[in-house]
C-alpha cells in the first residue's frame, strides 16, 4: 500500500479523549471480545474528535487500548482514510478509476485543481479545501464520483463541480 | 424475471422496518424461529439450493457453512457480513445496504441462527459513510422490534449485529485480510490453511459472506432451494442476480436478472444500459471487475453472465461489474489505469506482487508514452508469469496481472503501435475522451 498522505511530526499538545468520546469508546469496546478489535473504531473516533490523528492522538488510543503505540502507528498507516496530517474543512476526494477514468475524472481532477489552485494532496492557504486522489468509491454508475468528506456527489460535470465549489467555499 | 432482491428499491421508506414487515419481511425469521426448523435444515436448504458466493468467488455458502467444525471447543463461531465493496467497478451492495438495510439484516439472522453464531459484524467499506448509518439505525430498530438481542422472538437464539467501519484498504475486502482488520491489524490476508471457517477471527471458527449472497439466503428460506434453483440457466449458475454495468454505456446502473442473463443482452438490452454511449462501436469488456481479464467485442456473443458461463470464456464473473470500453479507449492507457490500482493497493506482503505491481504500472505508463521498446511487451507478460500461480498469499497478485496478461493478448496491435509508431493508435486516452 502506497502512503502519499505521509505524517509531518508535529510537537501537539498532549492529547486526551474528551469525555463524550470516552463514553463513545466504553460502549464500541463492549461490542467487541478483544481491545484490539476496537482499534479501528476509536480512530475513528480520534479522527471525528480531532480532524486527523496526530502521533499525540496515536498515543492515546494506545493508551485506552492498552495496545503498543508502534502497533497503532502500524495500523494507522496502513489505512488510507486517517488522515496523518490537517486536512482542510472540505477533502475533496476524486475516484480515478476506471470506470470514473472512462469518464472524464482526469478533467474534473484537473479543473478541481486549477480552481483551487492547489495539487494533489495540498491545502489551500485559508485551510478549507484538501485535495486528493482516491481509487473506486462504488459510484461507477454516476461517474465521474467524487466525496466530500462523507458525502458523495454524483455524478459530476464542470457545472456541478464549479456550483458545489462556490457553495462550499461560501460558507463560513 | 420477478425482482427479488431489488423487489423494494424505490419504494417509499423502503430502509424503514414499518415497509419492511408489511411487505412480509422478517416472516422467515419467525417461522424458522418459531417452527423448530434446526439450524441444520436450514443449511441443508442453502445448501440444497446452491447459492454460490456473489463476493467474486462463487463458492457455495452451504458448503461453507458445513466446513465448521461440529465441535468448537468452547469456542464461539463468527459471521462476518463482507461489505468492503471495492473492486472497480462493483456498486450493488452499496445500493441494497443503502435501501433495503433490512433484507441484508434478516439474511444474517438466519445464517447466524444456521451457523450457530452469537455475535455477527459487517466490515462496510469506510467510505460508505450513509451505507453504516443506515444499517446502524435499521439495526436499531431491529433490536426495538426484538428481532435482535437477548432471546429473539421469545426463542432460545440470541444475536447482535455489529457494525465495523473499515477505513480505505481494497484488500480488506479478501476475507482473511478482512478477518485481520476486524482484529485490530493491518489487512494482511492470511495464509492457508488453515481456512477461516475451522480458524478465522480470535482463532475461532469464522464465516465471512458477501451481502448479496446473505440477502439471497433470506430469500431461501422464505421460498425454499426449489424456487432458488429454478431462476437462472441452470442448477449449478441458479438465482437472482445483480449486475453492475458502468462505462461507455447509455445507462449504466444495478440491474437484477436471472443468472445466466446473456451479456449483450445487458449492454443493449432496451431494460438494461440500452446500449453504447453516441452509437460506438465495443472495443473490450471487463465481465468480473478489475480483477476480470478483458473480453473483445467477438467475444461477447453467446456469453452468459453466470460462473461457468463467463469461465468458459476465460474470464471470470467475479463481483458482476461489467464494465464496457468504447472503440476510441486506448487499450494501453486502461491497462494502465487497472495497474495504478492494483499497484496502490497491493498489501506488500508477498514480494512478487509488492514489486510486480508498480513494475507493471511502470511498464504500462512507458508504453502508453511511447517510450517504450518492443521487448517491454513481452516484459509485461514475463513479469505477469512470475508473480501469478500461488506465488502469493492471496489471489490479489493473480487479479493483478489480468488486466495487462489480457490486453496484451488480445490487444497486441495497440501495443506494438505505440511503441513502433511513438503514437497512440485510436489517437485518444481514454482520460481524453471525455472532459467533464
Ligand atoms: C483481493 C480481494 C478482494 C476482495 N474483495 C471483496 C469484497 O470487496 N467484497 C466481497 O464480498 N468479497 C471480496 N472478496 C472475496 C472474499 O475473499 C470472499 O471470497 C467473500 O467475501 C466470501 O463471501 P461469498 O462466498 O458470499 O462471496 C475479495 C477477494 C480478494 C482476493
Ligand atoms: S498477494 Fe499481494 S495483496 Fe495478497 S497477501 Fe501477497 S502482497 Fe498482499
Amino acid at each position: 500500500m502506497s502512503h502519499t498522505r505521509y505524517r509531518v511530526m508535529e510537537a501537539g499538545e498532549a492529547r486526551r479523549f474528551p469525555p463524550e468520546a470516552m463514553a463513545r469508546i466504553e460502549k464500541i469496546l463492549t461490542r467487541y471480545p478483544t481491545k484490539q478489535a476496537a482499534l479501528l473504531p476509536v480512530l475513528w473516533v480520534a479522527q471525528e474528535t480531532w480532524g486527523w490523528i496526530s502521533k499525540e492522538a496515536g498515543e492515546e488510543v494506545a493508551r485506552v487500548l492498552d495496545l503498543p503505540p508502534s502497533h497503532v502507528d502500524g495500523v494507522l498507516t496502513f489505512y488510507t482514510m486517517y488522515n496523518l496530517r490537517p486536512v482542510g474543512k472540505h477533502l475533496l476526494q476524486v475516484c480515478t478509476s476506471i470506470s470514473c477514468h472512462l469518464n472524464g475524472a482526469e478533467s474534473l481532477l484537473e479543473r478541481c485543481g486549477k480552481r483551487l489552485g492547489i495539487g494533489l494532496e495540498e491545502t489551500t492557504a485559508d485551510g478549507k479545501f484538501t485535495l486528493v486522489e482516491v481509487e473506486c468509491i462504488a459510484g461507477c454508475d454516476r461517474a465521474p464520483s467524487m466525496m466530500v468528506n462523507d458525502q458523495y456527489f454524483e455524478p459530476m460535470d464542470a457545472g456541478k463541480l464549479d456550483a458545489l465549489l462556490d457553495r462550499l467555499s461560501r460558507e463560513a | 424475471m420477478e425482482k427479488v432482491l431489488t423487489a423494494r428499491i424505490g419504494k417509499k421508506d423502503s430502509r424503514s422496518i414499518d415497509t419492511y414487515l408489511a411487505d412480509g419481511g422478517y416472516t422467515g425469521v419467525k417461522r424458522v424461529l418459531t417452527s423448530g426448523m434446526t439450524p441444520e435444515q436450514v443449511i441443508e436448504e442453502v445448501k440444497k439450493a446452491n447459492v454460490r458466493g456473489r463476493g467474486g468467488a462463487g463458492f457455495s455458502a452451504g458448503v461453507k457453512w458445513g466446513f465448521l467444525p461440529k465441535d468448537t471447543k468452547g469456542k464461539p463461531i463468527y459471521l462476518f457480513c463482507n461489505a468492503d465493496e471495492s473492486e472497480p467497478g462493483t456498486f450493488k451492495d452499496r445500493l441494497l445496504m443503502e435501501n433495503d438495510p433490512h433484507q441484508l439484516i434478516e439474511g444474517m439472522i438466519l445464517a447466524s441462527y444456521a451457523i450457530r453464531c452469537r455475535n455477527a459484524y459487517i466490515y462496510i467499506r469506510g467510505e460508505f459513510y450513509d451505507g453504516a448509518r443506515i444499517l446502524e439505525r435499521a439495526i436499531g430498530e431491529a433490536y426495538a422490534k426484538g428481532y435482535l438481542g437477548e432471546k429473539i422472538l421469545g426463542s432460545r437464539f440470541s444475536l447482535d449485529i455489529t457494525v465495523h467501519r473499515g477505513a480505505g484498504a481494497y484488500i480488506c475486502g479478501e476475507e482473511t485480510g478482512l478477518i485481520e482488520s476486524i482484529e485490530g491489524k493491518r489487512g494482511q490476508p492470511r495464509i492457508k490453511p488453515p481456512f477461516p471457517a475451522v480458524s478465522g477471527a480470535f482463532a475461532a471458527p469464522t464465516i465471512v459472506n458477501n451481502v448479496e449472497t446473505l440477502c439471497c439466503v433470506k430469500h431461501v428460506i422464505d421460498r425454499g432451494a426449489e424456487w432458488f434453483l429454478k431462476i437462472g440457466r441452470n442448477e449449478k449458475n441458479a438465482g437472482p442476480k445483480l449486475f453492475c454495468i458502468s462505462g461507455h454505456v447509455n445507462r449504466p446502473g444495478v440491474y437484477e436478472a436471472a443468472m445466466g442473463l446473456p451479456l449483450k443482452d445487458l449492454i443493449f438490452g432496451a431494460e438494461y444500459a440500452q446500449g453504447m454511449k453516441g452509437g460506438k462501436k465495443i472495443k473490450a469488456v471487463i465481465p468480473g471487475g478489475a480483477s476480470a481479464p478483458m473480453l473483445t467485442a467477438a467475444e461477447i456473443d453467446d456469453c452468459p453472465l453466470d460462473f461457468d458461463g463467463v469461465a468458459a470464456k476465460g474470464s471470470m464473473l467475479g463481483s458482476a461489474a461489467i464494465v464496457v470500453i468504447n472503440e476510441d479507449a486506448c487499450i494501453v492507457d486502461v491497462a494502465k489505469n487497472l495497474s495504478k490500482f492494483f499497484s496502490h493497493e497491493s498489501c506488500g506482503q508477498c514480494t512478487p506482487c509488492r514489486e510486480g505491481t508498480p513494475w507493471l504500472y511502470k511498464v504500462l505508463t512507458r508504453i502508453e508514452a511511447g517510450q517504450g521498446r518492443m521487448e517491454d511487451i513481452d516484459l509485461l507478460a514475463r513479469i505477469c508469469n512470475q508473480m501469478a500461480n500461488g506465488m502469493t498469499i492471496c489471489v490479489f497478485a493473480d487479479a493483478a496481472i489480468a488486466p495487462p496478461l489480457s490486453s496484451v493478448t488480445k490487444f497486441r496491435a495497440e501495443y506494438e503501435h505505440h511503441v513502433t509508431q511513438k503514437r497512440c493508435l485510436v489517437g485518444a486516452r481514454a482520460a481524453e475522451l471525455v472532459t467533464v
